[in-house]
């Protein structure tokens, strides 16, 4: 019995090696494939956005220096200026700034609220967590300019408009990645207050809150970060705050390039800012929690 | 235990619980006075004046709803039927609605008893149930009408207009000509167009049914007629979100394959050099920090609008992120696998291909994947700004103030292309890395 054994493994030996070496072979052939696939599609998708750009990449690639050189000789001509025009348009950045933080705050109040009613074990109508999965999912699959168009049309421009748009973006957002945190709350102390009598807010406030806060707070403050960026472009699209100033702006163009310096130099520095900030919180939150 | 020692530890006790207790008002309370602060700073009493209200009544009635006109050009004297009013949706010569009837006096039917006729020489009737028969004579540019000094709210009439509003449709009347829009639910002509052969014909009729144009066969021809349909322009619409998921499949790849290097001279680990560290910490800090939106507006001076610049835009800002992501990823390899490795006597590219690169690839795929879903919803709006893909085509629709079904239409795929790429992305993700952690 042990000889046959034997008189087998030279042979199985072989045949391991050879079909390891035929596997590595097919590996290698479908990554290489995967990447070729990958090139192409990389290639043609760039053939295919350069022709149906207005300007081609080669030529504009000359160019690309060509408007921030404008505006940074003309901001340095008028240098004397731009003090006060940096403080002209700063009630313009507090509007941006307005923005993010009642969209945040909203956002995530509604996210919390999402999250607890979609989470298996905490939702206070366990029958119905699809519908608010379903929800949390399509209120973060509409971009925010969607609903921010719609409603400058109905509301009229300004800042309300934007501020709902991105509240419920950021519900949506916030409320999926809340979820996943939730999922991973301990339920114990849930037990513990339900014997005792607690009804399904006392729970979540007195069972569930107090583990989860630092995760959903160090997700809002990242959510704010992002909200910050929103609500400069949505402004854009003319609903007021410093991306509505920056339009206007440029749509003056050339003799105006100063007051867009201007709030280019607002807009960079708050945005490096509130994330310098932000990433400074979220790290302590984040070390207290692996303590 | 001491009887001091218990005091003091109440005292505390205490303390701690009065500050737990400051605490959960004092948050509460911070929070409503910054509402309180926003609601005046934002102008929220204002915006009952500013905002229009029938605007919203319209978008919520035009998007799933659509209009034939009935128009008399009183100076010719000539009826045309149209939907929406468009040139593209106008009946053939010799073909009308059905609702519409009779040669010298045209009977319009807007259904509920409510009936226009035109009568010759400009004259209209209107019978309104519960209402006495209006009539109205166009005289050059003023109209005569019968209607009393006391008009109900759902009429305004001047010697020049007079628009009546009913729940069956609207009517409109000045010297030049008389229109009649009656309201139909659906979107009208969103499969062909009235020129097309197939339109009102059943599905199956297309499908199996005899040659309904004699040149092409039932189904080419019925797809490309759906195809080019000038009405909805389904080709431009198709063209239209390719762009924005191209916008988002390029910058992002573009981004990952630019930062993975740039990463690496940013990782402590594997960049010995200091200063050279430090400079592309900065350069991602910068690109990160002038956002996708000036970066837009600096792009379209150099490359004009089009997709390729939301490309670069989203290309520039992300290789910042990802320069930051991907280099925290390498700076919390394991070194265990490393040792590994080089015990086996690998180089050391080897040591980095087989000790480095499988740590991070899951970590590295996950972050593109994201940010592709992600992406997407960006390039709408990054679209919306450059002038191109379905961004740009949705703040058209909004701007031109009619076209409220085409607006309906285009949130609706721009939410089932996001939904779709969030799947997609999900999916790969599951394929390449292999469950969720």
């Amino acid at each position: 019995m042990s000889d046959a054994t034997l008189g087998v493994v030279p042979q199985s030996v072989d045949t391991i090696q050879s079909s390891y070496m035929a596997q590595v072979q097919r590996r290698r052939l479908y990554g290489g494939l995967t990447l070729l696939i990958f090139f192409v599609l990389m290639v043609s998708g760039f053939n295919i956005a350069d022709g149906r750009n207005a300007g081609g990449f080669w030529d504009g690639l000359h160019q690309i220096g060509d408007y921030p050189a404008d505006v940074l000789s003309e901001a340095w001509e008028k240098r004397a200026a731009l003090p006060g025009l940096i403080a002209k348009y700063f009630p313009a950045l507090v509007e941006t700034i307005n923005i993010a933080a009642v969209s945040t705050l909203i956002g995530a109040i509604g996210g919390l609220f999402l999250s607890l009613l979609g989470t298996r074990g905490l939702a206070k109508w366990p029958r119905i967590i699809p519908l608010f999965r379903r929800l949390s999912d399509v209120m973060r699959a509409v971009p925010e300019i969607v609903i921010a168009l719609v409603l400058i049309f109905v509301l009229g421009g300004g800042p309300v408009p934007a501020m709902i748009a991105i509240a419920i973006h950021t519900a949506g957002a916030l409320g999926k990645l809340f979820s996943e945190v939730a999922e991973n709350a301990d339920l114990k102390p849930v037990e513990g207050l339900a014997s005792t009598g607690a009804n399904w807010s006392q729970r979540m406030l007195l069972g569930v809150l107090p583990q989860v806060a630092p995760n959903y707070v160090s997700y809002s403050l990242l959510r704010f970060e992002i909200n910050i960026r929103a609500s400069a472009i949505l402004g854009f699209v003319g609903a007021g705050g410093l991306g509505y100033e920056l339009r206007n702006a440029m749509a003056w163009g050339p003799g105006r390039f100063d007051e867009a310096a201007a709030i280019f130099i607002l807009l960079f520095a708050t945005i490096v800012f509130f994330d310098q900030v932000s990433s400074h919180y979220r790290n302590r939150l984040t070390e207290g929690q692996g303590q | 235990m001491t009887a001091t020692d218990l005091s003091l530890v109440k005292h505390e006790a205490d303390k701690l619980f009065q500050r737990k207790r400051l605490i959960r008002f004092a948050i509460p309370a911070v929070i409503a006075v910054y509402l309180v602060y926003i609601v005046f700073a934002f102008d929220l009493p204002g915006l009952a004046q500013r905002a229009n209200l029938d605007n919203a009544v319209t978008l919520a009635s035009d998007s799933w709803s659509h209009k034939v006109h009935v128009t008399r050009d009183n100076r010719s004297g000539n009826i045309t039927y149209a939907v929406e009013g468009e040139r593209k949706g106008t009946y053939p010569e010799g073909q009308r609605p059905h609702w519409v009837s009779g040669d010298e006096v045209v009977t319009i039917d807007l259904g509920g008893d409510h009936i226009v006729r035109y009568l010759p020489e400009n004259r209209t009737e209107i019978e309104i149930p519960g209402f006495p028969l209006i009539t109205v004579q166009a005289e050059g540019r003023a109209l005569i009408s019968n209607l009393p000094e006391d008009l109900p709210d759902w009429i305004s009439a001047s010697d020049r207009r007079i628009g009546i509003t009913t729940p069956e449709g609207r009517i409109t009347l000045t010297g030049a000509r008389t229109e009649v829009f009656n309201y139909f639910p659906g979107w009208e002509l969103f499969w062909f167009t009235l020129d097309s052969p197939y339109h009102g014909q059943s599905f199956a009729t297309i499908l199996i049914g005899e040659r309904l144009d004699p040149d092409r066969s039932n189904i080419s021809g019925a797809v490309s007629d759906w195809w080019n349909n000038a009405m909805w322009r389904h080709k431009d619409v198709a063209w239209a979100i390719g762009e924005t998921i191209l916008m988002a499949f390029l910058g992002t790849m573009g981004a990952a394959i630019l930062a993975l290097p740039l990463a690496f001279l940013a990782a402590k680990r594997f960049s010995p050099v200091m200063l050279l560290r430090a400079a592309t910490r900065r350069l991602f800090d910068f690109v990160r920090g002038v956002d996708a939106l000036i970066w837009t507006v600096v792009l379209a001076r150099a490359f004009g609008p089009g997709p390729l610049t939301g490309a670069l835009a989203i290309l520039i800002t992300d290789t910042g992120t990802f320069g930051k992501i991907f280099s925290e990823a390498l700076e919390n390899v394991d070194d265990k696998q490393i040792e590994g490795v080089t015990s086996t006597g690998a180089k050391p590219l080897q040591r980095y291909r087989f000790g480095v690169i499988p740590q991070v690839v899951p970590v590295l795929l996950a972050q593109i994947l994201y940010f592709l879903e992600s992406n997407t919803r960006s390039a709408t709006i990054i679209g919306a700004i450059t002038g191109g893909g379905i961004g740009l085509m949705l703040t058209q629709a909004i701007q031109t103030q009619k076209d409220w079904e085409e607006v309906a239409y285009y949130i609706i795929l721009i939410i089932v292309m996001v939904m779709f790429m969030d799947w997609v992305s999900g999916w790969l993700r599951g394929k390449l890395i292999g469950g969720k952690e």
